[in-house]
């Protein structure tokens, strides 16, 4: 196959927007595995339950896309902490294979009640008026809502990432992690913080959820067919790092771009290809410290 | 005394056999097995829906008045030909199934065909899309009912190319299906004169198309076939339209549509595909009254599919070739044979027949999808454009490949 410059650099900036999703959700999994050492098997489900959300605000509420950017992640989370106070607080000291069973329990029945409701084709979501149509930039046609995706996600990841390694919040979030009753010894509410964070990890993967809403449609299983990549993508860039998730969500997404013009039957296993790999050479991922 | 020995072991013999054949050939029980996706990308087209479908056969069929006992079982193969397989022998082997019926997935509907051969039973497929299942792995226990991909690559190729798209780009899902579409329609879209200038082979249930549609796009092809189904189908032509490729003089050609695809998509992004279907729920008052009953059967009030009504359609055949024998012989073969034999009259298809190597004949209908303001409400979505006589919408005998024609 002769290389296309043109049609190359257009599969890079695809591969780009791919990535901002697996950024947005391997960061909401980094956050929470790093913050509460739990492997959250139910981010894919909450992923789209934030599609969902979107969804029903715009056609039960009448509410747009600008205000379920916020309000989807927002009641998301919500669920999410209730999910961590009544079910993930009691097995937190146990270990990491008890939390993954849980989630990925919840996230069957999570899926299983939405598909027994909307089946599997899923619904339609339009994207928003200011952000329909698109620019030519030469080498291809940009939709401007993909465009949108990257910038919007790149800001939230680099947001999230200050949050947590820059600001005294993320200064006792880590310390609560490394020592919970030190850290409670000097008056700071450790289980609240713990259910906020999870709150966080949440929101993020449903605000991925509103974002895709648009370019994908609103299905029960949108999450269980991405879950599994974004695991590899986290399990890459070394589980817990939030500037390794970030930076390996996108490159996995421009490397899956570029599988997709050599060749692209191996596109869905091209990831796996490189987390074995990874695995051999370094186990605890690029950027991941020894366990 | 040696003699009266002799005579009342063969007395014995002879009842255990009268017994025997009896109980074989005259008992009113029948068994049928709905094998099919329940949770994936084509339980919308298939799933649940087929389930119902199934259910009304028994019921419109009267046989139950007439004292039989007939079971609907059902399967997820999760379109994984291992799983298919697995579900069918045991099927066969302990639940002593008669009919496996709809096997959507092409790939597993194939593996399937050749277990219900092997242990005789009755295979009326109506999901699986493969033309092969009245070709060159054509069975004596199959019938392939609803569609195929001959008939769709024929309807909608020939149509395309006769309005000028005359090159083509595929978009051709990675498996037996998408390959079989591709091939069918490349041969249609020749013989009209097209040509075939590129495809790409994205694997099953992708959820985003945008680096294929770009080199699609870039081919400058006229039209871009989509040989590929359900989940896949309405990705490919949602991001389509957001990559401009309808809007820069490029055609879609959804080479396998559902009405549950176009429900999904929306009028607003859907509307001007055109497309082949057998089946439509608002084709004339049988298909209306049927699918209105479906449809308040249905969790998610979907109307039915093409697969869904094909297998309404097939079972009905199918009890009433039982309730002409007076009883179900549990010979697959027989059965088979009797059901070819028959005339086929529903409201689903109208009246049809059944060639030698397995295929069902009925028209098929080229659809236009209406736009916005010509549909009144939902499910009201296609414009028909033209019919297919059935003796031209399938395989013509003559260049069937299946072994069973030669003789």
């Amino acid at each position: 196959m002769s290389i296309n410059l043109q049609a190359l650099s257009a599969q890079l900036l695809v591969g780009l927007i791919n990535g901002s999703f697996y950024a947005l959700l391997s960061l909401g999994l980094a956050v929470i595995f790093g913050m509460l050492n739990i492997i959250n098997f139910a981010h894919g489900a909450v992923y789209m339950m934030g599609a969902f959300a979107a969804y029903f605000l715009l056609n039960i509420a009448g509410i747009g896309y600008w205000p379920a950017l916020i309000l989807a992640p927002l009641a998301v989370g919500l669920f999410g902490m209730v999910m961590e106070r009544t079910m993930l607080k009691w097995i937190a000291n146990l270990d990491h294979l008890y939390g993954l069973l849980l989630t990925f329990g919840l996230a069957l029945i999570i899926q299983g009640v939405f598909q027994n409701y909307f089946g599997s084709s899923g619904l339609p979501y339009a994207i928003p008026d200011a952000l329909k149509g698109g620019m030519n930039l030469g080498f291809m046609f940009l939709p401007i809502y993909r465009g949108w995706v990257v910038i919007f996600s790149l800001v939230i990841c680099i947001a999230t990432w200050f949050l947590i390694e820059r600001t005294r919040l993320g200064a006792y979030l880590r310390a609560a992690t490394e020592n919970p009753t030190l850290v409670r010894a000097f008056g700071i509410n450790v289980p609240l913080m713990i259910t906020l964070t999870y709150g966080l990890g949440v929101g993020l993967a449903a605000l991925a959820g509103v974002l895709s809403a648009p370019i994908n449609q609103v299905r029960p299983l949108m999450g269980a067919d991405l879950i599994i990549v974004v695991f590899a993508v986290v399990v890459i860039g070394g589980m817990g790092s939030i500037m390794g998730s970030i930076i390996t969500g996108f490159a996995l997404g421009i490397i899956e771009g570029l599988t997709k013009y050599f060749y692209p039957e191996a596109s869905n296993t091209v990831v796996f290809v490189l987390m074995v790999l990874v695995l051999l050479v370094k186990p605890s991922g690029l950027t991941g410290r020894a366990a | 005394m040696l003699k009266d020995k002799f005579s009342a072991s063969l007395l014995v013999i002879a009842m255990t056999l009268g017994a025997g054949s009896i109980a074989v050939a005259q008992d009113k029980v029948a068994k049928i097995g709905v094998l099919n996706d329940q949770s994936g990308l084509y339980a919308d087209v298939t799933g649940p829906g087929s389930v119902v479908a199934a259910q009304m056969a028994v019921e419109d069929s009267g046989l139950l008045a007439k004292g039989w006992k007939i079971d609907v079982l059902i399967g997820d193969h999760q379109n994984k030909p291992d799983i298919g397989s697995n579900i069918a022998r045991q099927w066969f082997d302990v639940e002593k199934v008669d009919v496996i019926a709809d096997v959507p997935t092409s790939s597993v509907g194939l593996v399937v065909n050749n277990i219900v051969k092997e242990k005789n039973g009755v295979y009326l497929n109506s999901g699986s899309g493969t033309s092969d299942l009245s070709n060159a792995q054509c069975s004596p226990n199959t019938i392939h009912w609803a569609y195929d991909t001959y008939q769709l690559a024929n309807g909608t190729g020939s149509a395309m190319v006769k309005n000028g798209g005359d090159t083509w780009f595929f978009l051709t899902a990675d498996y037996a299906f998408g390959t079989a579409l591709e091939r069918d329609t490349t041969n249609a879209v020749t013989a009209k004169g097209g040509k075939i200038i590129g495809s790409v082979r994205p694997p099953l249930n992708t959820a985003d198309f945008s680096s294929f549609l770009l080199q699609a796009q870039a081919s400058k092809a006229k039209v871009i076939g989509l040989a590929n189904a359900g989940g896949d189908t309405i990705n490919s032509i949602k991001q389509a339209s957001e990559f401009g490729i309808i809007k820069g003089g490029q055609k879609l050609a959804g080479l396998l549509m559902f009405i549950t695809d176009i429900h999904a998509l929306g009028l607003p992004v859907a509307n001007g595909l055109s497309f082949t279907e057998t089946f439509y729920w608002d084709l004339n008052d049988g298909t209306r009254g049927f699918s209105k009953r479906f449809q308040a059967r249905m969790k998610n009030k979907n109307m039915p599919t093409t697969v869904q009504a094909g297998v309404y359609s097939s079972l009905i055949h199918y009890f009433k070739t039982l309730d002409a024998m007076g009883g179900n012989p549990h010979d697959g073969l027989k059965i088979i044979n009797a059901m070819k034999a028959a005339p086929t009259d529903d409201i689903i298809f109208g009246k049809g027949t059944i060639q030698p190597n397995g295929r069902k004949l009925h028209p098929a209908y080229l659809f236009e999808v209406k736009k916005p303001e010509e549909s009144k409400g939902p499910w009201d979505y296609y414009k028909l454009v033209a019919t297919i006589p059935a003796d031209q919408a399938f395989t013509p005998l003559d260049k069937s490949a299946c072994p069973l024609l030669k003789k």
